[in-house]
């Protein structure tokens, strides 16, 4: 389905030396612009500014996750909010914990506890104090629903829409679950006003830079098992269920291990990316599993170009680079340029920005 | 009502007609020495509790002058000149006469004092006029007064009560009274009657009597509030009828808020029915057609406000076809400009229209502003009909179930019984065959696409009558909306009207024991087991097939 061209380059030489470009960006200028240069300098570059790329980064892995499932294995997922959200709130749990008696109550308990009027923690916060148990949530818990939820809807072959249809449907009724005061997770409100991670001021340039470079080497390392992925035989496979999988079970093949390997591997990552993003953006709250959020996610992936691992992440960026800007700058027509997107990107570019790159080059 | 009033003997009728004329002529004010003087002088001086009794010996009296006099202290047109002991009384008029001597007064002695009605007074004055009311002659007027005197009676008033009950025929009065009556009788000293009232309260199915009768089976100190044993134990079986009559209300009121949702996603879903259970075709803007049509409701109604207010009453009939082509126009739109070269590629489409929901959205929201916009029902449209003490039946809703029905038959109709019809089915079963004989098929998506925006379109026009209008309206139809679809499996419509049921009353009997959100949460658990069982759905089209 896709040309051979666009392949090698993003899997040859060049595509090595941009991901080296990359890293040498992220890992190295942006800490010494940031931390290095005097803030008076033309050259330095505000916290601000790392924040923003470093949450667009988090967006970007979510995409790169989603190009694993849809991109390469034809399963549009519209809920995968919800795995970056558990993610997101499994972070928010350390992180609340870690607030310790500084909050508003002086209380051991999270404020909104403390408001509720709970004396204490309920049986799911037990052990979120500790940074590593915390961290296995991330990976578990989204895994772990991803594998019950697939499970059931790859063995009874809800597929296509149908598939996405649910998947929304499941990222509603979470959103509507997280909303409740009762769950445990803090309301609408969810968690806020952070004070420290592992010790570090959260707040503090230093600590805001290290986040940025390890969500870098994140997205590197993604970028990278992706690849190894997509060029296994396995990804052939993957391929192979995309392009007509009852053929593939006609050879022999049962679809359903891989279907639901890449999509909890999928899930896994975006509860990875969540977790990078609670503790730079500084909140977590169920509004980010709310459907609209999910097929923005979809979006990123078609704008920047399907299965090419690098598109997502270019759509990513440039999806949400302009939205921040636009949502500054005249914030009532953000849904018509939005839904524009939509449109114009499924109607006249089915293969995103990189396909439009490729063509232009050939 | 004309039925038993026909029915009535002769005689009773008279008897009616001359206490209507009695109490004509006690309006115009001529009998006033019947009530005592001292009576009047304890309604107008006493303290609280005097001028209550005092309340229930005027009303139950009987006297034509009480009612005029009793409303006229309701209002405060009634003012106490305590050194001369007179009690003077205003009409609507102005003109001032006697309370005791009804003689007009002229010039306005001075010096008198308003007589202030508190709270407590004004409830025991309801229920002494109300009580007074009774004999009236219309039946809703007695109506009123039976419910009124339910809630505010007190034992002077039970004279009165007996005697209406004697005379009074309709049933459902006369089932108020009853309840009243042993309600009072409740405190006689007499335990004969107090059995035969615990007994009669088992008749009656609210809560408040029930609430009368758990208090009889309190404890006061050591010795129970009602000191005999066997009244004791037929008011505890009393408490269980009318629990069990409770019980009753409480499920057939959940099967019909069920039902009614059940209507409401039924008609959010219809058009899906078509627009993707007929054309597999993913309409995301499928909730935005429902709101769009609900805001060419609110467009009716205001047009009709500012330049017909005489056809408000009817407006929403009037917004039935508005709301259609408004919708439709939309869809035949967006099926031209977009959807129209997304044919055959699903997930593509779906992305595509979520776009066209986002440009709806926001293209509502800058016209009629991101608030909701007030909608009014007409008269018809609101109240309801009360079917057990704890059962009221809004009439909207009831409208809406009808409604669902006759779109739903409409469309059967047009499916099964027309061209158009055929042509779509055809196209749905074999679009490539379809064409080879003839049909336009481009055409018949259009047609087809429209079709099912315009019952969106409809469902929004019936959902403005029980919701608020928003622009995010639409939002909290479509994910509720495709489940009905899914499960009621595509390309068959009985599918979608069983899905559309089922869906609304397991949501209503989940939200009653666990809440909405458990409920929304559990009914998608119940979804995707059931697609383990059934992929295709509830009904699947029968046949082979395999996708490629």
């Amino acid at each position: 389905m896709l040309d051979k061209t666009l392949v090698t380059r993003i899997f040859g030489p060049k595509g090595w030396l941009g991901l080296a470009l990359f890293a040498a960006i992220t890992l190295v200028l942006v800490p010494i612009l940031n931390l290095v240069v005097p803030e008076d300098s033309a050259f330095h570059l505000s916290t601000y500014w790392v924040t923003l790329i470093g949450k667009i980064m988090c967006y970007a892995i979510v995409a790169l996750a989603m190009d694993l499932v849809w991109g390469y294995t034809g399963i549009l997922s519209l809920g995968h909010g919800i795995f970056f959200a558990l993610g997101g709130y499994a972070m928010g749990m350390y992180l609340m914990r870690a607030i310790g008696r500084e909050g508003n109550y002086q209380s051991d308990l999270p404020d909104f506890m403390v408001f509720l009027n709970w004396k204490e923690l309920p049986w799911y916060w037990v052990g979120t104090d500790s940074f590593l148990y915390c961290m296995a949530l991330v990976v578990l818990v989204p895994g772990i629903l991803a594998l019950i939820f697939g499970y059931f809807a790859f063995r009874s072959r809800i597929k296509g829409v149908y598939f996405s249809i649910i998947t929304q449907a499941l990222t509603f009724a979470a959103m509507l679950l997280f909303f409740r005061n009762e769950t445990g997770f803090g309301g609408n409100n969810g968690f806020t006003d952070f004070k420290r991670i592992l010790g570090f001021p959260i707040a503090a340039p230093e600590t805001r830079v290290a986040l940025f470079a390890i969500t870098a080497l994140f997205l590197i390392g993604f970028l990278l098992l992706g690849r190894f992925i997509v060029t296994s035989k396995l990804g052939r496979v993957l391929n192979a269920i995309r392009d007509a999988e009852s053929r593939v079970m006609f050879s022999g093949y049962n679809p359903l291990p891989y279907k639901l390997f890449i999509w909890v591997l999928s899930a896994v990552i975006c509860g990875i990316a969540g977790a990078l993003f609670v503790p730079q953006v500084g909140i977590i709250n169920p509004s980010e599993m709310s459907p609209a959020n999910s097929i923005e996610i979809a979006i990123w992936t078609a704008v920047g170009g399907r299965a090419t691992l690098v598109g997502p992440l270019i759509g990513a960026g440039l999806i949400a680079g302009v939205k921040s800007w636009f949502t500054v700058a005249f914030p009532e027509y953000w849904l018509y340029f939005l839904g524009l997107i939509f449109i114009l990107v499924t109607l006249y570019l089915p293969r995103g920005v990189v396909g439009l790159i490729n063509k232009e080059r050939a | 009502m004309a039925m038993t009033r026909a029915a009535r003997p002769l005689p009773a009728l008279f008897a009616d007609v001359l206490l209507c004329l009695a109490l004509c002529l006690g309006m115009l004010g001529t009998a006033h020495a019947a009530i005592p003087k001292e009576l009047i002088l304890q309604l107008a001086t006493g303290d609280s509790d005097e001028k209550i009794a005092a309340m229930g010996q005027i009303a139950s009296s009987g006297d034509p002058a009480a009612l005029p006099l009793l409303q006229a202290m309701a209002d405060g047109r009634l003012q106490v000149l305590e050194e001369k002991q007179q009690v003077l009384l205003y009409n609507d008029a102005g003109e001032v006469t006697d309370a005791v001597t009804g003689a007009k007064l002229d010039p306005v002695p001075e010096g008198a004092e308003d007589i202030t009605v508190n709270n407590r007074l004004r409830s025991a004055l309801d229920g002494a006029m109300a009580a007074l009311q009774l004999t009236a002659a219309d039946t809703a007027v007695r109506l009123d007064a039976a419910r009124n005197i339910k809630s505010s009676a007190t034992p002077e008033m039970l004279p009165l009560i007996e005697k209406a009950l004697q005379s009074e025929k309709d049933a459902a009065i006369r089932r108020l009274l009853l309840t009243t009556q042993a309600s009072l009788q409740l405190s006689s000293d007499n335990v004969s009657t107090r059995l035969a009232a615990v007994k009669a309260l088992a008749a009656s199915g609210d809560s408040e009597t029930k609430q009368l009768l758990l208090a009889l089976l309190e404890k006061e100190g050591d010795t129970f509030k009602e000191p005999e044993a066997a009244v004791r134990a037929e008011a505890q079986k009393s408490i269980d009828d009318i629990d069990a009559r409770l019980q009753m209300g409480e499920y057939a009121g959940m099967a019909f808020t069920g039902i009614s949702l059940g209507s409401i996603l039924l008609l959010a879903a219809l058009g899906l029915a078509i627009t993707y259970g007929l054309m597999g075709v993913i309409n995301m803007a499928h909730g935005e057609l429902i709101m769009i049509g609900a805001y060419a409701t609110y467009l009716t109604q205001n047009l009709v406000r500012a330049y017909a207010p005489g056809l408000f009453e009817i407006y929403p009939l009037l917004a039935v076809p508005v709301s259609f082509m408004v919708a439709a126009l939309v869809g035949v739109a967006m099926e031209r400009l977009v959807i129209r070269h997304l044919y055959g590629r699903p997930l593509e489409t779906l992305l595509a229209t979520w776009g066209i929901s986002l440009m709806l959205i926001q293209l509502v929201r800058s016209l009629f502003g991101a608030q909701n916009v007030p909608l009014e029902n007409p008269a018809w449209l609101s109240g309801g009909v009360q079917v057990m003490s704890n059962l009221i039946l809004p009439y909207n809703r009831i409208a809406i179930i009808v409604f669902a029905g006759l779109v739903v038959a409409g469309m059967a109709l047009i499916l099964t019984r027309t061209r158009l019809g055929l042509f779509v089915r055809a196209v749905t079963q074999n679009r490539n065959m379809a064409s080879c004989v003839g049909v336009a098929t481009p055409r018949v998506d259009t047609v087809a696409f429209g079709l099912g925006s315009g019952i969106a379109g409809l469902a929004g026009c019936a959902l403005s009558q029980v919701g608020n209008v928003g622009p995010d309206l639409g939002q909290s139809y479509i994910i509720d909306s495709f489940m009905v679809v899914v499960l009621g499996g595509v390309g068959q419509l009985i599918g979608t009207v069983y899905a559309a049921l089922g869906l609304g009353i397991i949501n209503k009997l989940f939200e009653a024991q666990a809440g909405a959100v458990l409920a929304k949460i559990a009914v998608l658990v119940i979804i995707i087991v059931f697609i383990q069982k059934r992929p295709q759905g509830l009904f699947a089209v029968r046949g082979r097939f395999v996708e490629q």
